[in-house]
């Protein structure tokens, strides 16, 4: 057996390399003072104490968290009926259900997202529609819509996936019990489909927010070159700014309020009140 | 009542679709539009087509694109599969310490693992271009192959290596004549995920690449920034490729089934 587990040392050296290391130097830039020199070390806060006594960076990091829980509220909100809806639907049906939803995933999101600066523009399809019919023209790109709308369309199958998922995994005969026991339909549905749903609800939150809080493409296509968010700082720090160790300082902020986040979301799902309903 | 129900859950599901389809067709109708313009058609045309195959920096993109993902797919495959078969014998704690690692990757946000890549890389002196950005591929890519052959290895019965080299099976010929036909379905599902991920990806891309290497994804970043009908042909390509090879993904499995049915 000896012969076999060496073949997991060359990938042991390479993730201590490839994956350690650059997260490392992240954590080590983020708490030095900026400069090219990396010889030598100087200790600093400073990095971060930038980022929170100014305003403009505090604005960013609200903007970036709002679009990021409002993208995740709709993903959830149009995702769960749509998880339900195929779950119901026959096996044939089904298959080819979850097929339509995930073809989109399988292209370029840049593609996608490119697609809808024509669709959105003040002369574009969906503004001649309106004009048919009197209404119009709304500016609809680069503003807060647009960017929610191509967050929204990138990632909401990831929430209708996962939520799909477990309702899939269910065992129908629990619904079956409680309706022979005289339990109403919105009652089966608040005390056994929603609970039992909950770890993919959980997991579909996970893939949408994270995502979306630290986007930095979405924002600069369709919300043009005012609209900054935290990963637009980030890649300005990096590409144009060229101050490492500021851009390592907030890309660690946005880390740990992304697991914050997750955190609390974890939480409410292990809260002793919703386990009640589950059986 | 109930027919009602599943009329509107019929009427949600198809806006939905409309939704996810409408820019994907969108794309692929105004790649044929006879003007510049990205919001009026005005006749049919192969312009941009034309265009697009003679402009070297997209031919080059799309090259790009495909050798990435073809060695990223290969070599995170063969790594991954190595890998996770070496850890199945191994103690827990290395397991455990190499699944948590793991996760990085997958778990942060890209621009988070991007900005660490592109700063290993500069510390190191490497120049950035197309071996980065191949070994920045590879290293995304190993964790979602261990992920989807890892669980195959679980359900496999770990005496059967042991069998086969009582049998006289040396190490080698165990591995790949009992252990790897087992495990197989996983590597597949490994690889497809590894080739989509390496090819749609944009944002480690676009930090750990430099000397005029750019991938499609890059390509349609910088160019959106100007109207350019070029890159709804170049999207229309993308969906095409995407499209064949997800058909053959699907068919290769069916035709299996069929050839082995016949032969039983």
């Amino acid at each position: 057996m000896n012969q076999f587990k060496r073949m997991a040392y060359p990938y042991v050296a390479w993730i201590a390399v490839m994956v350690l290391a650059p997260m490392l130097m992240i954590v080590v830039y983020a708490f030095i003072e900026a400069s090219n020199d990396v010889t030598t070390f100087r200790f600093t806060l400073s990095n971060f104490t930038r980022f929170f006594s100014d305003q403009v960076y505090i604005d960013v990091l609200f903007r970036s968290l709002y679009v990021a829980i409002i993208t995740t509220v709709i993903c959830l909100l149009l995702g769960y009926p749509a998880a339900y809806i195929i779950s119901l639907a026959k096996p044939k049906h089904k298959g080819l259900l979850v097929l339509l939803i995930t073809f989109p995933t399988w292209i370029n999101m840049l593609v996608r997202t490119y697609a809808w600066l024509g669709i959105l523009q003040d002369n574009g399809i969906i503004n001649n529609l309106l004009a048919k019919i009197g209404i119009g023209p709304i500016t609809m790109l680069y503003t807060n819509f647009a960017v929610i709308l191509g967050m929204v369309y990138n990632f909401i199958p990831f929430m209708i996936l996962q939520i799909y998922s477990s309702l899939d995994k269910m065992d129908k005969s629990y619904l079956e019990a409680a309706s022979d026991l005289g339990a109403n339909k919105v009652q089966c549905f608040l005390k056994i489909t929603l609970p039992m749903s909950l770890p993919g609800v959980i997991s579909g939150i996970t893939l949408v927010f994270l995502p979306a809080v630290s986007s930095f493409f979405i924002p600069k296509l369709l919300g043009g070159g005012q609209f900054v968010l935290i990963g637009n700082v980030i890649e300005t720090q990096f590409l144009t700014a060229g101050d490492w160790s500021f851009g390592s300082a907030i890309s660690l902020i946005m880390t740990v309020i992304i697991m914050i986040s997750l955190y609390i979301t974890r939480k409410v799902d292990t809260d002793p009140e919703a386990k009640g309903g589950r059986l | 009542m109930k027919d009602k129900k599943r009329i509107g859950s019929k009427i949600f599901m198809a806006l939905l679709l409309i939704f996810f389809y409408a820019p994907i067709v969108y794309i692929i109708v105004f790649s044929f539009n006879g003007s510049r313009s990205l919001t009026q058609l005005n006749g049919f045309s192969l312009q941009w087509y034309e265009k697009m195959f003679n402009d070297r920096t997209m031919m080059e993109s799309v090259v790009y694109t495909i050798v990435i993902a073809v060695l990223a797919t290969a070599i995170s495959t063969v790594v991954g599969t190595i890998t996770a078969i070496g850890l199945s014998k191994s103690r827990p704690i290395l397991k455990k310490t190499v699944e948590q690692i793991n996760n990085f990757p997958i778990m942060n946000p890209d621009i988070v693992t991007a900005i660490g890549l592109l700063m290993f890389f500069s510390a190191l002196g490497v120049k950035k271009g197309f071996m980065t950005l191949l070994l920045a591929h590879v290293m995304f890519c190993i964790p979602y192959v261990m992920l989807s052959v890892t669980p195959k290895l679980r359900s496999l019965d770990p005496n059967l290596a042991d069998a086969a080299m009582d049998l006289g099976a040396t190490p080698w010929q165990a591995l790949i004549k009992v252990i790897v036909p087992q495990i197989m379905p996983g590597i597949i599902s490994g690889a497809l995920i590894a080739f989509t991920m390496s090819f749609d990806d944009f944002v480690i891309s676009y930090f750990v690449t430099g000397n005029g290497v750019s991938n499609i994804s890059i390509l349609v970043y910088t160019m959106s920034k100007r109207v350019n009908p070029s890159i709804n042909a170049l999207s229309t390509l993308v969906i095409v490729i995407i499209t064949i090879g997800l058909i053959i993904a699907n068919i290769i499995p069916i035709l299996k089934e069929k050839k082995e049915r016949k032969t039983v």
